[in-house]
Parts: C-alpha cells; sequence; structure tokens
C-alpha cells in the first residue's frame, strides 16, 4: 500500500501545480490569466537583462546541450526564446559566450558545414554541429545546431553582402545564444535542398577557411528542436503575466506541445492560421497590414512616424519617443478570426532612464509597412505557436493562438 | 541575373519588377530621367543590400556603426541624410526598402512606395 499512497500524493501535487490559481500564487496576471508553473514539460522564462546586461524585453531561458548519446553536457543560460525563428544558435566562448562544450560537426564529405543565418537586423555565422538537447523533461537527439564562431571559417561573400552586422560576440547578441520555436520546424526548408541560382546560400561546405554552398537536406539543416520532441513536438505556448510599468524582471513559462497534456489546451483561445509567408493581417486606422507574432522582437514594431504620429528618438532611430504616452487600437485578423488588441506606446528615452529596468510593456518603434507584435504583445496573454503541418486539437499547424 | 522583369508606369515614375530565381521580388522606381531613386524587395531571405544599394552601401554600414545604447531587436531603420533604409520582416520571410529621400519626383509619397 504504501507506494500507491506516495502515487497518490505526488498525482495530487501535480494536479495542484499543473495552472496555477488566480486566488494564490504571484504568477498570473491582473486579468486572471492562468500560468501554467509545473509540469515535465514546462521550463522557467525570465524576461531580464540577459548576459550581456544589456537587453531591453529580452525573453531568456536555460538549455542543456550533450555531445550526442553522451552524458557529457553544458548548461547554456542566457539564450533568447524566439518564435520569430528556427533552430538552437550557441554563442562560444571564442565570442564571448558560454559554449565550451566541444559538439562534433556535421559533415558534407569531407567539409564542416557551415551556416550563414540570416536575421533581419543581423547576420550569426558559424559551423554545423550535432547535439543533444534538453530543456524542461523535453528532449530531442543529434539535432543540428548553429555554433556561432567568429573563428570558424572566413565569412562568405553572400553573407556580408546583406549589409547588417555580424552578432558574433556577446556585446552584439546579447545572449548566449537563441532558441528558435517559430512556427517552422527548419530554418530553411525545401529552398536549401537545390542547387544553383535558386539555392538562398545559407549551408556551406568549408575546407579550411574557404567556404562554398552546399544543397542540405531538410533533416541535415538545423532544426526547431521542438519539432523533434518524442512528444509535445506540436508547438509551444509562451505565458508571461502582465505588465503595468516598468520593471527589472518578469517570470513565466514556456509550454511545449498544445493539446498534448492536460496543461497545454488551447482552451478560448483564438486560432489565426499563417499565410505563406508565415503572417496574418492587421487593420489599423482603416488600413490593413501584414503582420507577425515574434518574441524575439522586443518592442511593438509597427509603421511609421507618418502612419502612428509618433515621434523617433533622436538618439536611437529603432525606438518611439512620442511626448505622452499614446493609446493605440488594431485588429489582428486571419480568415474568419478577429481579435482586437490596444496598446500603449511611450517615450523609449523615458522608459530607458532607469537603468535598473529591462521589463518595458509600452516600448514601441517604426517597421513601415508592417506591425511586429513583439515581446510586449506576450505580457498578460498566453501565445500559442504551432509548427507548420503538425496537427492540433484546434487544427494543423502553423498558426499563432492567444 | 537570370531574372523576369515586368515595367509598369505612370506620370510621374516607373517601377521594374524583377522576380529573382530564389523567389525574391525586387522592384525598381524610377524618375523619367531614368534615375533609380528607391527600390523595394519582399521574398524569403535576406536581401543582398551591397547590390540593392549600390553607391550607398557604404553610407548604410557607417550609419549602422553609430547606434549605440539599448538596442531595437527586430527591424531596422536608417536615416543618414537624404538616404531611408528599412529592414523588416523575420527569418524566411524578409521585407524592405530604401530611396532617397530628395529624389522623390514631385508629388511622389514614400507610402508609394512598396
Amino acid at each position: 500500500m504504501k507506494p500507491r499512497r506516495i502515487l497518490v500524493w505526488l498525482a495530487l501535487l501535480l494536479t495542484a501545480g499543473i495552472v496555477a490559481s488566480c486566488g494564490g500564487g504571484s504568477s498570473h496576471s491582473n486579468s486572471m490569466q492562468p500560468i501554467v508553473t509545473s509540469g515535465s514539460n514546462v521550463q522557467t522564462v525570465t524576461v531580464n537583462a540577459g548576459p550581456a546586461n544589456n537587453y531591453a524585453n529580452g525573453l531568456f531561458t536555460t538549455v542543456t546541450v550533450c555531445v550526442p548519446s553522451t552524458s557529457t553536457c553544458q548548461d547554456i543560460s542566457g539564450v533568447l526564446v524566439d518564435t520569430g525563428s528556427y533552430g538552437l544558435r550557441l554563442l562560444t566562448s571564442a565570442g564571448g559566450g558560454a559554449l565550451t562544450l566541444s559538439l562534433p560537426a556535421q559533415t558534407s564529405g569531407s567539409d564542416q558545414v557551415g551556416e550563414c543565418a540570416a536575421f533581419v537586423s543581423g547576420y550569426t555565422w558559424g559551423s554545423v554541429n550535432l547535439a543533444d538537447i534538453k530543456v524542461s523533461g523535453e528532449q530531442a537527439s543529434n539535432v543540428p545546431v548553429q555554433v556561432i564562431d567568429p573563428t570558424f571559417a572566413a565569412v562568405p561573400a553572400d553573407c556580408k553582402d546583406g549589409g547588417v552586422p555580424a552578432d558574433d560576440s556577446l556585446q552584439m547578441l546579447g545572449a548566449n545564444g537563441i532558441l528558435g520555436v517559430g512556427p517552422y520546424a527548419q530554418d530553411c526548408g525545401t529552398a536549401c535542398t537545390q542547387t544553383g541560382a535558386a539555392n538562398p546560400a545559407l549551408y556551406y561546405g568549408c575546407n579550411g577557411s574557404s567556404c562554398q554552398v552546399i544543397a542540405e537536406s531538410l533533416t541535415q539543416q538545423v532544426q526547431n528542436p521542438v519539432a523533434l520532441f518524442a512528444t509535445d513536438n506540436n508547438g509551444v505556448i509562451i505565458e508571461l503575466p502582465a505588465v503595468s510599468s516598468p520593471q527589472p524582471s518578469l517570470t513565466g513559462s514556456i509550454v511545449f506541445g498544445i493539446g498534448t497534456q492536460s496543461n497545454n489546451s488551447v482552451g478560448s483561445a483564438s486560432v489565426f492560421p499563417l499565410n505563406s509567408s508565415g503572417e496574418f493581417s492587421t487593420t489599423f486606422n482603416g488600413q490593413t497590414y501584414p503582420g507577425f507574432v515574434d518574441s524575439g522582437s522586443n518592442a511593438y514594431f509597427f509603421l511609421d512616424a507618418a502612419a502612428t504620429g509618433l515621434t523617433v528618438c533622436s538618439d536611437n532611430s529603432g525606438f518611439y519617443c512620442p511626448g505622452s504616452p499614446t493609446n493605440f487600437s488594431a485588429t489582428t485578423f486571419s480568415s474568419a478570426t478577429k481579435t482586437n488588441v490596444s496598446f500603449t506606446v511611450s517615450s523609449a528615452d523615458s522608459l530607458f532612464s532607469n537603468q535598473a529596468d529591462f521589463v518595458f510593456n509600452t516600448l514601441g518603434g517604426p517597421n513601415a509597412g508592417t506591425f511586429d507584435w513583439g515581446l510586449p504583445f506576450f505580457f498578460g496573454r498566453n501565445v500559442y505557436t504551432a509548427i507548420e503541418s503538425r496537427t492540433t486539437p484546434v487544427g494543423s499547424g502553423p498558426f499563432w493562438a492567444y | 541575373m537570370n531574372a523576369g522583369l515586368h515595367v509598369t508606369q505612370n506620370s510621374a515614375y516607373s517601377v521594374h519588377e524583377l522576380d529573382s530565381p530564389n523567389g525574391q521580388v525586387i522592384r525598381e522606381y524610377a524618375a523619367p530621367s531614368g534615375k533609380i531613386f528607391a527600390v523595394t524587395w519582399h521574398g524569403s531571405w535576406a536581401p543582398d543590400l551591397r547590390h540593392l544599394l549600390g553607391s550607398h552601401f557604404a553610407e548604410f554600414q557607417q550609419a549602422l556603426q553609430s547606434s549605440n545604447g539599448r538596442a531595437a531587436h527586430g527591424p531596422l531603420f536608417v536615416e543618414q541624410g537624404n538616404l531611408v533604409v528599412e529592414l523588416g520582416g523575420h527569418m524566411r520571410d524578409f521585407v524592405g526598402r530604401a530611396y532617397l529621400s530628395d529624389q522623390l519626383p514631385a508629388g511622389v509619397r514614400a507610402e508609394e512606395i512598396r
């Protein structure tokens, strides 16, 4: 009888811990949004200054990487949780990052595989290596990851011609790595499996310092590790409490799987299927614009000074600096689903004036012709990101729900 | 470049649309004089800004180096003299435009450049 009694107790504890009730605990929002805090598919995430101590609205977690099929592992903290990219990228200690573990290289013939991964405002360059990845109780085995390393082969001209800076140092990246858990399973897709002019030149075969573009199969491309989990592999939920004023840090959860466990059901959230560009639409002041949801963008990035009436900061053209806090309302929609979103933008200069604050619910910036619903959108809202072709109880990915 | 080319024209400017083999759509805006005053791009992959900005590429890169403080992580908005460059989108979908604000033909507003 004794073992059974222990099991009953465990079951009670798990049930109690699955959903932090609104009556107790501190990890829920003002609007009584439930935040899951325990479970084998739940990992703590924190918005804070990050490892470079200067990140505004950066969502971080810890990822364990291991040499495949061994217990030789390293915990990497300060990894940015990004629903706008796909795959795990880790900055080596050579670039000021945390990764010191030597992971086996992916090869193409006798060459080592390199990758130029383009982000909108920077690129990461380095080798492709293989790792077992562990987060919460989930594991993905033998996963192609990018090791960001400024001492790897010479950066190819194609990569530099993008014109944006290399995120090859802790100062530039602001993180020890990026955990890309967006709505796709690979960071490139079928285009990179092709040869010739149709290949977008992300993957390279490197012999010493000399690299040439190669075709890279889907399974060899850097992979969204969630898609490779044994279970809970159809997407993620980011759950962060509401924020009413600037603060030093904020704690929430990333929950793996959508409708796969009792703690990750979609409930009453609205489901927004993505179009072929990985986007949906946003209506603002009677006009419709493309839009997307991205935890790796650190503000509400939308439209421009002419369309919003907001002035761009004179000392930092990436953000808005209105004279006083300004309220906005927009409608996000896709197919038959529509949801109104209200938000406020205040001056980045005044938000940043308190050096101790790193969580900003009213940070905004320009993004001509588009709505990028960045991290402030996630505050007080559980946001589901479902992976392409994966089934969930509310339909197949890719979709967002909230 | 092995690309499809389409030309459309109105009284103020003509638009040359190039569809590149990797699926990128590039539009060049030319004034009646033939001078290119704007370029836009949209596709799954990052743009080749060295090619698209031509002689203004170095100017753009210099402007990037002058930014400081807590960075915007997301789109990029650069205004350097008369050169305006806007990069947007996310991994697997890149969009943006560049234009010379002093070269827009009379009556043409930046919002038309898409």
